[in-house]
């Protein structure tokens, strides 16, 4: 008897799958999507052990030689023989006694006494660092993976905030409609007039630096095109007959907004809030790339291409490869999975 | 007779995921003579546009056509033919018709553009010529004025207008088949009868064959020769039109026959579908006790006095126009009766049932409920009366959120009127209400999207319920179900009705299920009621133009030859 309740109930509860069980479903059965999502929980495990000090704690310590080379490359050639300046003055140079017009020339043996009581332990610097080191001799790799937890920190806040605004005033003017949605398109056709870059420049004049600044601008500038898009869901389903019937039932505007319609617009709102994460860790390179990103001891994916650029004249080249592979990477498996979840989530294909 | 197109042991089935294959089609054999009219007959999902659509091999990209199907047409097999020379056939020998002329036309190219263009892919005619057969054919299908409707966009014409033109563009390279895809299910009853009488013409003249996909078999028994029944895949039974209506074979085909409501007769409950396909005998399942209805009461329920909606338009920088959708409409409903709103498209019929609840505000009017007028009342004061009327929408696959589970879609309008002590007395509510309406016991916790059409309206029908109304307002309520869902549903309303003694505003452009139900009725032409009084009086002995030209309209059925002579 109790097994056949149990096989019902396993029954009833594997055909009750919700939307996002099939949404999940779905993409399990996409490769890319899966691989994408891999690789996007191996950055995020990576930055959360960056972020508790696990990883990559101690980025600014100087451990290599300036601009040690990659370890795969071998450490850079010694300068061979004398140097050849050195050997003309040793060669025709006469020893010139200069104690008569020094005034200092009495002190310098007590000077070189006092300076052998000094014990200066320079740490012994590596030749060599696994993918280089900076002008400074820092470990490329762990730079990396702390820059990576500062952009994608940038980029999936800045992302929430947006899609916040975006979602909020959206549904209110999509469905409100009147005057409160044509106010709220005023407001909207003023943040779009207003060219993107000269925004967020404005914001970063008026706030400051810092992370929380970076944040907050992307957010209060990027908010436009999720704002469009929740909208034009909203005037969309207003009108459906769910909601009219549940104004029938006497649901209030409030629940018809947002337990109702926010639902069904929640896979616009989703893939929107993805693409922005992809949108604003590029946004946050640019920002840190003039100068206007984070603060100077911190690191991000955009301080470090910033750097990179004087690097590259030397020849440098590790710490822009370094940066730019594990940006794309990123970015590329975020885009790739916002397209896998986008095909998951899409209810016309239900 | 010869036959022009043989279907032979039509297998198609459609790949769903990776895994999963749905068959569609399983082994369909059916012959399409020379100058005869055939009729695929059958509910949705029965696979009758999909063997139709096989015929030209205008199936979607995951359909599988079984190997050993084949469709013969003048000695090839079309099943076997390269996509290549399918193209010449396609238009030009055999041409479709599709249900909605709206999304069929492309919306940016003029109609005349849109026939010369099938005429210069076929015909290879000089422009000239190409010119003036497009008003031949215009003026064949009887669109007014053609010479100047060349140049009319789609969104100019009207529905039937727009029907018009997709037969032209169909019959423009003379076609030896034409095959209509429920050409009139999107249109009203007098359009409706308009094109039949125009298919019929066309084929009368031009010596063609129709292939008429329908669900609808009272259509079907006036212009068929042939019928051909369809479910689930399989040809149920097949044969001359005579056969079929006089002495159907199948337990289905007598189904169908019988359980759409009649004009003729209104018995106490309609004859369900089931009941045929377990084999009951016939005496058992037709109910012929006439349905009674309840005594008119002296107190009204709901008085609408004047009620008027008007929308303006802005029709240039400062030129409003006003739109009357209702004009000055008053009646009265009685407690416990059922009144029938019948119209075509446009007359307002759903915006009477709107303005009742304010879901639309009305620009004038007063609308009494037991003498207190809701349209004057506050928002609050109107939450009060919001449980008392009711609406159950045209279409169920809209009408229901589907990110609720049934549970919840019951359990809200509870929640909102304080109905229930708590939570668990409000799902054991939920939970007894849709088994009342026939759903099974774990109903609650699925999705809508587990559900069927017929499924879904009887969950709206207990959302409603779960309020306990005194009106319930039944929007085009049973118009998108499949013919034998509908008699399930409305016989569910009328034991609903005869158990919580609710009042019934009966919305439709069916005439048949609305003379069916209702007791009194209103006839709606352009926002006006043009007739009101009890609904038998009023298809016996229509009084207004309207509404006799309403009633001639409707499909008859079959009538033996000699009589459809006279």
């Amino acid at each position: 008897m109790t097994t056949v309740v149990e096989a019902y109930q396993a029954a009833s509860s594997e055909r009750s799958a919700g939307v996002w069980v099939t949404a999940w479903r779905r993409l399990t059965n996409d490769k890319v999507g899966m691989a994408s999502l891999a690789v996007v929980a191996g950055f995020l495990v990576m930055i959360l052990a960056a972020a508790v000090g696990l990883l990559a704690g101690d980025w600014q310590k100087e451990v290599g030689v300036p601009d040690a080379p990659p370890s795969f490359i071998g450490p850079r050639a010694q300068a061979t023989g004398t140097d050849p300046i050195a050997s003309v003055i040793a060669k025709d140079a006469k020893p010139v006694d200069l104690s008569d017009i020094d005034p200092l020339a009495p002190k310098y043996k007590e000077w070189a006494e006092r300076a052998a009581k000094i014990q200066i332990t320079d740490p012994p610097r590596a030749e060599t660092l696994p993918f280089g080191g900076d002008r400074l001799g820092r470990d490329i790799v762990a730079k990396v993976i702390k820059g990576a937890e500062i952009s994608i920190f940038v980029g999936v806040f800045a992302a929430v905030l947006a899609t916040l605004i975006g979602t909020m005033l959206g549904a209110l003017s999509g469905y409100a409609g009147g005057r409160i949605g044509d106010f709220l398109e005023w407001v909207y056709n003023v943040f779009t007039s207003i060219p993107g870059i000269l925004l967020i420049f404005a914001f970063a004049a008026v706030l400051g630096r810092g992370i929380s600044t970076v944040i907050l601008i992307l957010g209060l500038a990027g908010w436009t095109g999720i704002y469009r898009l929740v909208r034009a869901e909203y005037m969309k389903h207003r009108t459906r007959e769910y909601v009219r019937a549940a104004e029938a039932i006497g649901a209030s505007h409030l629940s018809r907004m947002f337990i109702h319609i926010l639902p069904n617009v929640s896979h616009v709102v989703l893939v929107q809030l993805s693409l922005h994460v992809v949108f604003f860790i590029k946004a946050e390179v640019i920002l840190s790339f003039l100068g206007l990103g984070v603060r100077v001891d911190q690191v991000s994916w955009g301080t470090m291409l910033s750097e990179a650029q004087a690097e590259l004249v030397l020849g440098h080249w590790w710490q822009l490869v370094a940066t730019t592979v594990s940006m794309a990477l990123f970015v590329t498996a975020f885009s790739l999975l916002t397209d896998a979840l986008r095909d998951a989530l899409d209810p016309k294909l239900r | 007779m010869t036959n022009l197109v043989s279907v032979r042991d039509l297998k198609v089935s459609f790949r769903l995921g990776k895994h999963r294959i749905a068959e569609a089609v399983r082994g369909v054999s059916f012959d399409l003579p020379e100058n005869a009219t055939v009729a695929l007959v059958g509910e949705s999902g029965s696979g009758k546009s999909v063997s139709a659509m096989s015929i030209v091999r205008l199936l979607p990209e995951n359909a599988i056509v079984g190997p050993e199907s084949r469709v013969e047409f003048g000695g090839r097999n079309l099943l076997a033919e390269p996509i290549d020379s399918l193209r010449t056939i396609r238009g030009k020998d055999i041409s479709v018709v599709f249900q909605e002329p709206m999304s069929s036309l492309n919306p940016v190219f003029t109609v005349g553009w849109q026939i010369a263009e099938v005429l210069q892919l076929h015909m290879g005619l000089s422009r000239k010529q190409v010119g003036d057969r497009v008003v031949e054919l215009l003026t064949e299908v009887g669109i007014p004025e053609p010479k100047s409707r060349v140049d009319a966009y789609p969104h100019e014409l009207s529905g039937g207008q727009q029907q018009r033109v997709m037969i032209a563009m169909a019959i423009a390279c003379e076609p030896k088949l034409l095959i209509a895809d429920e050409p009139t299910t999107a249109l009203d009853v007098t359009v409706q009868r308009q094109i039949l009488e125009l298919i019929k013409r066309l084929q009368d003249r031009h010596r063609m064959s129709v292939l008429f996909i329908s669900h609808d078999l009272g259509l079907v028994g006036e212009i068929a020769d042939h019928v051909v029944v369809m479910r689930d895949g399989v040809v149920r039974e097949k044969g001359r039109v005579a056969e079929i209506f006089e002495a159907p074979k199948d337990a289905y085909t007598k189904a169908l026959l019988l359980c759409r409501p009649r004009l003729d007769v209104k018995p106490k409950r309609l004859p369900v579908i089931d009941d045929f396909m377990q084999g009951k005998p016939e005496s058992q399942i037709v109910v012929t006790e006439p349905r009674i209805a309840r005594a008119a009461a002296a107190a009204p329920l709901i008085e609408a006095k004047g009620l008027r909606k008007e929308y303006r338009l802005k029709t240039g920088l400062f030129a409003r126009k006003t739109v009357e959708a209702v004009k000055d409409a008053s009646f009265t409903l009685y407690p416990g009766r059922t009144l029938g709103v019948v119209g075509e498209s446009g007359s307002g019929k759903t915006t009477v049932g709107m303005l009742l609840m304010r879901l639309v505000e009305a620009t004038a009017g007063q609308v009494l409920y037991q003498g207190k007028d809701l349209l004057t009342l506050s928002d609050t004061e109107m939450m009060a009366y919001r449980r008392k009327i009711q609406i159950i929408f045209q279409n169920p696959y809209a009408s229901l959120n589907p990110r609720f589970t049934v549970g919840q879609i019951l359990t809200e309008p509870m929640k909102i009127h304080g109905i229930g002590d708590n939570d668990a007395d409000r799902f054991e509510r939920a939970a007894a209400l849709s088994r009342r309406v026939g759903l099974a016991a774990d109903s609650v916790y699925k999705y809508p999207h587990e559900f069927s059409g017929g499924q879904r309206q009887r969950i709206a029908i207990a959302r409603c319920l779960t309020m306990k109304p005194d009106v319930v307002i039944c929007d085009e309520s049973v118009s998108a179900l499949d013919v034998s869902v509908q008699a399930t549903v409305l016989n569910l309303l009328l034991d609903l009705q005869d158990e919580f003694g609710m009042t019934y505003i009966f919305i439709s452009h069916d005439l048949a299920v609305v003379k069916y139900m209702a007791d009194d009725m209103l006839v709606m032409s352009e926002g006006a009621i043009v007739e009101r009084g009890e609904s038998d009086a009023i298809y016996a002995d229509p009084q207004h133009e309207y509404t006799r030209k309403l009633l001639s309209a409707i499909p008859r059925g079959y009538a033996p030859r000699a009589q459809r002579a006279a």
